[in-house]
């Protein structure tokens, strides 16, 4: 079944590369101090990386919300309210029970509907909301010499360092499970062989 | 055509400002509004009849007749900057000669000697909380007291007429930074005062601190000396200026969790708040550095929750394996 058309697997592979630079150097400005050894070779060399990694994410954002829009492939992120009623427990269950009796996935993959409920809250939440404010704070972390954001003093700063601060644990979270729940599929290895050759199950 | 960016229109009317805060001391232009009232301030106003002003007249005591002349720029005094000043309860022939009350000032006034901050504040128990003795043996290592040959002295960064205690008393880190960068900047902006000390070309600042991200924030934030010189905590101010390749380059100097290039900055809330701790509440909302107030308890929390989540992850496989 061919699932992951050729520009959703581009934006992806380009999104993957820039949040695990991102998480890398946000660590590493936050994390590495005088007595701790840097992750990237000082603060100045994570903030560069941090920042040209962020430039090319909001062109790669800006991108995928018009891919969405243009192929349709924003359908995919509609969510019901029997996906948040019912459809999220059902899929939990499944994870922490089901799978070990070999039960068959409670919302298997159709060319209708690819993602199961609770991804497609999940999804919903870190590319609709996380990943904007995201972008926001940050914006006003890169460039506190504009003058639009300078008018609002020194609080901004520290409000948008906390909200970005969190936002980047979350996604840094959003990644390890992303992973890890993307080994659960007909085998181990189908997914990430389907988000690169487009083809998902035993199709390709 | 010269194009200026954003940026560079920033830096250049920062400059601007800070340099022409005390630039501009004509005295037709000052308003009055003092609130000092000083026991001198008669015998003063015959000084500053003439020494507020950019044009001056007076009556020569010889001939009877009237004189116009220029006031030299380095003579022109601001009258309200004094009478703010730490030395306003004083006289001005407190001191320089009586002699001054002749119009014109004889001729050999003009080699009088003047006093420097050490012969009147040096082994005095009652400055001792300045430390003048330290700084004095700071700026003798510093790249300003090289100029001494070619007549520098305290009074080029400090006027006797118009300095006052900023970093002290302040409550406000950017008005401090505003005033001590003034300072700085009235010899390192003004070509004329620069080219008396150095024969150096002139500082371009802009390419000398091309290096510095977020140059106009770095620059309004920040005081030129919590760079530019060595830091000594005993002192308040350090005064050990260090030649410009010497100056604090690397980031993490600031941007982690001992921001050690700005100890002395953030000095200045000492005495309000339990200073020290950089996570103090009124230092964050006057001055933001990003890496820095970083709070160790959520550092260590944000990793928790990570591994946490990566050791149910552990689970969940371990139990795939067993149940397959």
């Amino acid at each position: 079944m061919y699932l992951y058309s050729i520009w959703v697997r581009l934006w992806h592979f380009i999104n993957a590369l820039l949040i695990i630079i991102l998480i890398i150097s946000g660590m590493s400005m936050q994390f590495t101090g005088s007595d701790t050894p840097s992750l990237t070779g000082g603060f100045a060399r994570a903030v560069r990386w941090h920042n040209v990694a962020a430039i090319v994410l909001i062109i790669s954002y800006i991108g995928f919300i018009a891919g969405n829009i243009i192929t349709g492939n924003g359908k995919y992120y509609r969510i019901s309210k029997k996906d948040i009623n019912t459809g999220m427990g059902r899929q939990m269950k499944y994870f922490i029970h089901g799978l070990f009796k070999n039960e068959d996935q409670p919302f298997p993959v159709t060319l209708e509907n690819k993602f199961y409920p609770l991804q497609k809250v999940f999804y919903v939440l870190i590319m609709y909301f996380v990943l904007p404010l995201l972008i926001i704070s940050g914006s006003v972390l890169m460039i506190p010499d504009m003058t639009i954001i300078r008018i609002f003093g020194p609080g901004m700063f520290i409000v948008m360092d906390i909200i970005h601060n969190i936002l980047g644990l979350l996604i840094s979270l959003f990644l390890i499970i992303h992973i890890y729940l993307c080994t659960i599929g007909p085998k181990p290895g189908s997914l990430f062989r389907g988000i690169i050759t487009g083809f998902y199950g035993g199709d390709e | 055509m010269i194009k200026l960016s954003l940026r560079s229109l920033l830096l250049i009317s920062f400059l601007f400002a800070a340099s022409s805060l005390f630039g501009a001391l004509s005295g037709s232009n000052i308003q009055d509004t003092i609130r000092y009232a000083s026991p001198f301030a008669e015998a003063n106003e015959a000084c500053f009849k003439c020494h507020s002003l950019r044009r001056f007249e007076y009556t020569d005591e010889v001939s009877g007749k009237q004189k116009r002349g220029l006031m030299l720029p380095l003579m022109i005094l601001g009258k309200q900057q004094f009478y703010e000043s730490n030395h306003k309860n004083f006289s001005c022939t407190d001191c320089h000669s009586h002699d001054f009350a002749i119009y014109p000032h004889p001729e050999e006034l003009k080699t009088e000697l003047h006093f420097h901050c050490l012969d009147c504040h040096g082994g005095d128990p009652s400055y001792a909380t300045f430390k003048f003795e330290e700084i004095d043996a700071e700026y003798r290592k510093s790249v300003h007291f090289s100029l001494e040959e070619k007549g520098f002295t305290c009074w080029n960064c400090h006027d006797p007429h118009s300095y006052r205690l900023m970093a002290r008393n302040s409550k406000n880190i950017q008005e401090t930074v505003l005033y001590d960068n003034t300072i700085c900047l009235d010899c390192h902006s003004d070509n004329f005062r620069f080219r008396s000390f150095s024969d150096r070309p002139k500082i371009n600042f802009k390419k000398s601190h091309k290096w510095l991200p977020n140059r106009v924030t770095h620059l309004k934030s920040l005081r030129c000396i919590d760079c530019h010189t060595r830091i000594n905590e005993n002192i308040l101010v350090s005064h050990l200026i260090v030649p410009g390749d010497e100056a604090v380059r690397d980031c993490n100097k600031c941007h982690s969790d001992k921001p050690v290039a700005m100890n002395t900055l953030l000095m200045i809330r000492s005495k309000d708040d339990d200073f020290k701790e950089f996570n103090n509440a009124s230092v964050l909302a006057a001055l933001k550095i990003i890496g820095s107030g970083r709070n160790r308890f959520l550092n260590n929390l944000s990793l928790i929750i990570l591994a946490s989540v990566a050791g149910i992850i552990a689970i969940h496989i371990l139990f795939r394996i067993i149940r397959k």
